[in-house]
């Protein structure tokens, strides 16, 4: 029993991180209608200036909002230096320029900053918590990262559905020109998507760090169950992102514990093409396939 | 498997002219056959020597999953042969060592194997590193009759079949023979223990769970498994908490180590752990979990107190072996910076038995005359590798025993004596030998 | 005059004229190489074939697969599986079939899925088999877990290396034989698959990708064009990995990360989508460039680790450069360039 609920915790805790890498992907496709593939790099670009300043500082959380920063910044100057470019031409030229910054980023961090394993801390403890005299398999980080995901979700959904702000950035992602008749500076969403997009991804890669080792591949198996969650909740929902996230955390969580960590990725893919098969556009996908 | 190449055919003639006159032209406009297919002299295959230099060649993951670590180990080769080559080099040749990267993928061993072998015509490999990436080029160094030596793994395949690759010589303790001496001692030392074995699941972890259960077969209550650059290990811990192992053997990767300790911590899971000597790297993991304590880990360096663990070579941390002392003021001198991990000890030590086997084979080196050295003399080199390796005409494997270790304060502690073995049903031996002490200048004598 | 104009109209002949050109210059050519250059050649061809069948799906069906490294995989196995013994149940030619076959079979079951699915939705789900067919076979018995099969590749053919000695003159060796296997293989393949594209299939293909809506309308089967796509370009990775397994003489789970299927997309990028010849340009590079960079990285002074990163930051900045300057890749705009020159004058 305590092994169901150890595993449970940790798939939960595992899962949590998928959302918000899932997030990261679904605010911009909501905000810009396009995959970034570099998220993952730019994430891992980021944590580590992240943890140059704890490093330097011996702050933690002086590092966490530099990383984030970071984020914001690095999202800005991809989408004005380089989507700006390609922005309504064909989606794959789109996709192939993220796929290209992914390749250079991956190998620009290990010349930068080394191909060497390091530890990156924590703000809270690392124990498990301790309640009425039992040990619970989650630790302080764990509960922050969960809280973490909450409050962005929380943010995003409240963006989108009472802000001016989110409504005008969805229209500029949806249509362009409509929206650039009705006033909206498109440019500028696009801009600010790509900024959003990259602070919640640099959480993620914040969260996947915390209390555990970086290197230039520590984001590799989120770069694929991440999209894989998204993908599953319906790349439109920020529920569907969260909800995607967790059950591809617990699904994956169970397998290896009970079965095998090779049967992991085959799991996911199952998972995958299972939810496709019955709703084609995810879990969470109301809106019918848009047509012409 | 022997190919023949039919040299009847060098008689015939081609169909045309005109056929003649393209190959000419094609020829003079791409690359021409080159030197590779020179006919060796009748002494022996001096591909990749002159009067004043042996070209070597290595393959190393500098890039990918497992470069972290083991893209470090040929910066220790390159130091002692830059050491070497200070000193007036073997028999006056100097040794240019060619490091190629293969990102551990063996589809990237074998081109830059063929580069190193075809295009820069190397003399030997050594330490090319990784099972199923060498696994993709021994037959082709074996059919090229390439020297293959001191492959960095411990399967046992690199040496326990030399007629079927007797270019290839194989260099650490093989993982199987350190599964034995590892369960050898649990069932002398903790033969009540409850084990729970933590494998990478490779043939790494295969091979040592086979000698472990040559002893422990009875004693070993669960079995996890992880895939390396998979996702996190929590679920492979927490199965064998649920199976209340008390001493846990891992037969892992550094990185596992500290993620495994990590894993254990947020479980409160407390057994005995037991890392193999690739796992354990007191130095790396120990700095690992220190960096943590600046967070919230209060016991960071002492998580790896009491952890038993293996040894073939002595630790870095060990600073009174006069062998650490000696590689320690070569990597001051030749080295690229920083303080001498395990990981470049471990190329020194390589490149140390390289040079060792060079200046045996005298000033008439050849491909053939090297595995001949290596073959007839091996089995009797002294070095920084607590037992002898076991070279001969029939056993190409590497050095056949450890010690057991305990970590206690960062420090590396002997707990028994060097034992040795060998793969199959070999008994384990207390070795008699009495540790070695590396020359002066540390270069080893020629003969 | 006219009638020649007229024959050379046909795609076909166009096509097979072209190819037995093609093939008589490849051998010339492989015969002439050194052996390590002839190991380069393998693998160019490989690639190319991979490529070539990307180019299909994604040049011109316009579907998106991050995946395909996975059917390399397949074919890869398939082909080490029969080879794995010293005497192989089948000849070469027919175990190289066999594996197009079971690749051809399992990009069938994946396409009929993809189908179904839009662009960002396929990329997730052969993103998810890129993962998930190497994790596989280390979980099977039977595919050698991690270290993967050893590829015994067969003796080179007596009437084969006399046919090549008859016309060029040089001896067949085990390494060059692969190549020539290659090369051939992707001779056949590319006239295979021109004809496809300028046949009608092609066409639809082009339709839905331009506009899908409209090619709907216009009564084109959606599904079954995709399909249709999907499964050719599966084939020729299929045969890529077969080809691969040869030259690489191991198939084993960690020669087919994620990376490979990024490596192929990029082969079709910077030639140019939807050009044979640009995938054939871009399996050039890809071959070539690594080791050319690497080796400039280290003359230049940059250490073993950091030139080895170098070729990975060069190539991936090459792509985003064909993307934002050259969107029709590096053939496509010399096309139009040619256009141009062609219209002025």
């Amino acid at each position: 029993m305590q092994q169901f609920w150890t595993t449970l915790l940790g798939g939960l805790t595992l899962g949590a991180v998928y959302a918000a890498f899932a997030l990261a992907l679904c605010l911009i496709w909501r905000s810009t209608r396009v995959v970034n593939f570099a998220q993952a790099p730019m994430a891992m670009v980021t944590t580590y200036v992240g943890l140059e300043v704890i490093d330097s500082t011996g702050s933690y959380w002086l590092g966490f909002v530099v990383a984030l920063a970071a984020g914001l910044v690095l999202g800005a100057v991809v989408e004005r230096g380089l989507v700006r470019f390609v922005e309504g031409k064909s989606d794959l030229n789109v996709v192939i320029l993220t796929l290209g910054l992914f390749v250079v980023l991956h190998s620009l961090a290990a010349i930068v900053f080394g191909q060497d394993y390091k530890s990156f801390p924590a703000p809270f403890s690392l124990q498990g918590l301790h309640v009425g005299g039992h040990n619970l398999a989650i630790t302080g980080f764990g509960v922050f990262t969960l809280i973490a995901v909450a409050v962005v979700f929380v943010l995003l959904v409240a963006l989108f559905r009472f802000t001016d702000l989110g409504l005008k950035m969805r229209a500029s992602a949806f249509s362009p020109e409509v929206a650039r008749l009705l006033g909206v500076r498109v440019g500028k969403m696009l801009t600010l998507g790509w900024a959003l997009a990259a602070v919640v991804g640099s959480l993620a890669g914040l969260l996947v760090a915390g209390g555990s080792l970086v290197f230039p591949q520590f984001m590799d198996s989120v770069v694929v169950y991440g999209f894989v969650a998204a993908v599953l909740g319906g790349l439109d929902s920020p529920a569907g992102s969260v909800v995607g996230g967790l059950v591809l955390g617990l699904a994956l969580s169970f397998v290896s514990g009970y079965a095998a960590s090779d049967l992991v990725p085959i799991t996911a893919l199952g998972i995958l093409v299972l939810v496709l098969l019955v709703r084609p556009g995810g879990l969470f996908s109301h809106v019918a396939e848009r047509r012409v | 498997m022997t190919r023949t190449t039919r040299r009847g055919h060098r008689f015939r003639r081609p169909a045309g002219a005109a056929a003649l006159l393209l190959v000419g032209a094609l020829a003079l406009a791409g690359c021409g056959r080159d030197a590779s297919s020179r006919e060796p002299a009748a002494a022996g295959d001096t591909t990749g020597v002159t009067d004043t230099s042996i070209k070597v060649g290595a393959t190393f993951p500098l890039t990918g999953v497992a470069a972290p670590g083991y893209s470090t180990i040929p910066k220790g080769a390159q130091a002692y042969f830059d050491y070497v080559n200070d000193n007036g080099g073997v028999y006056g040749r100097k040794i240019d060592y060619i490091v190629k990267d293969d990102a551990y993928n063996p589809t990237t061993t074998s081109s830059v194997t063929n580069e190193l072998v075809l295009k820069d015509q190397v003399f030997a490999m050594l330490g090319a590193l990784g099972t199923p990436t060498h696994e993709a080029v021994v037959d082709f160094l074996n059919s090229s009759k390439v020297p293959d030596i001191a492959v960095s793994s411990g399967s046992v395949t690199w040496g326990d079949d030399p007629k079927e690759h007797p270019w290839t010589f194989g260099w650490q303790t093989d993982y199987e023979s350190e599964g034995k001496i590892i369960g050898k001692w649990i069932a002398d030392n903790m033969p009540k223990a409850r084990v729970g074995l933590f494998l990478q699941n490779d043939d790494f972890g295969a091979s040592g769970e086979k000698g472990l259960r040559d002893y422990i077969d009875k004693q070993i209550v669960a079995v996890s498994k992880y895939t390396p650059g998979g996702t996190d290990v929590t679920p492979q811990i927490a199965a064998l908490q649920a199976k209340k192992a008390d001493l846990v053997v891992g037969f892992n990767v550094p990185s596992y180590t500290a993620l495994s300790q990590l894993v254990a911590m947020k479980l409160n899971y407390k057994p005995q752990w037991f890392y193999t000597n690739v796992g354990s790297d007191p130095t790396l993991v120990g700095s690992l979990l220190a960096n943590f304590s600046k967070g919230q880990v209060k016991n960071g360096a002492q998580l790896l107190d009491g952890v038993m663990s293996t040894a073939y070579l002595p630790d870095v941390s060990n600073t009174s072996n006069p062998w650490i002392q000696t590689f320690d003021k070569i990597w001051k001198s030749n080295g690229s910076g920083g303080a001498l991990t395990n990981y470049e000890l471990y190329g020194m030590s390589q490149a140390y038995m390289f040079v060792q086997a060079l200046q045996a084979t005298g000033k008439d080196l050849t491909r053939e005359a090297l595995v001949k050295t290596l073959e007839e003399k091996g089995g009797d080199f002294t070095g920084p590798v607590f037992a002898p390796y076991r070279y001969s005409a029939d056993s190409h494997l590497g050095t056949s025993g450890m010690k057991v270790v305990k970590i206690e304060g960062g420090q590396v502690k002997d707990v028994t004596g060097v034992e040795t073995t060998d793969i199959g049903d070999a008994d384990i031996t207390e070795s008699s030998e009495s540790e070695s002490t590396p020359p002066a200048d540390g270069i080893p004598p020629a003969e | 005059m006219t009638a020649v104009k007229r024959v050379w109209g046909i795609p076909l002949v166009r096509h097979l004229v072209i190819g037995v050109v093609a093939l008589v210059v490849v051998l010339f050519v492989l015969s002439s190489l050194s052996p390590f250059r002839n190991a380069q050649m393998a693998t160019m061809a490989y690639l190319a074939i991979a490529a070539g069948g990307l180019t299909v799906l994604t040049g011109l069906s316009g579907q998106l697969s991050l995946g395909h490294g996975a059917f390399l995989a397949v074919g890869a196995y398939t082909t080490a599986y029969l080879l794995k013994d010293p005497d192989p149940p089948l000849p070469l030619v027919v175990i190289m079939l066999v594996s197009v076959a079971v690749a051809l079979v399992v990009g069938g079951v994946v396409g009929v899925a993809a189908a179904r699915l839009k662009g960002p939705y396929v990329a997730g789900a052969t993103l998810a088999l890129a993962v998930a067919v190497p994790a596989l076979v280390r979980y099977l018995h039977g595919f050698g877990q991690e270290q993967g099969l050893h590829v015994i590749v067969p003796d080179v053919p007596r009437w084969f290396t006399d046919i090549v000695w008859q016309i060029t003159g040089v001896d067949v060796d085990p390494v060059s034989y692969v190549a020539y296997l290659g090369w051939i293989a992707l001779i056949v393949t590319f006239i295979l698959l021109a004809n496809l594209m300028r046949s009608r299939t092609g066409r639809t293909w082009r339709a839905l990708r331009d506009n899908d809506v409209a090619a709907e309308i216009a009564g084109i089967t959606l599904g079954r064009s995709r399909v249709l796509a999907f499964v050719m370009s599966t084939a020729a990775a299929g045969l890529a990995g077969s080809l691969m397994a040869l030259s690489v003489r191991v198939a084993a789970p960690s020669g087919f990360p994620v990376d490979l299927s990024l490596t192929l997309l990029s082969a079709v990028v910077l030639g140019g989508l939807g050009s044979l010849t640009g995938a054939l340009l871009g399996s050039a590079l890809l071959t070539f460039l690594p080791q050319a960079v690497t080796n400039w990285g280290s003359s230049a002074g940059l250490s073993d680790v950091q030139s080895a990163e170098l070729a990975p930051v060069v190539y991936g900045l090459i792509m985003m450069a064909v993307i934002l300057l050259a969107p029709a890749g590096v053939v496509g705009s010399l096309r139009h360039a040619w256009q141009r020159r062609r219209g002025l004058a």
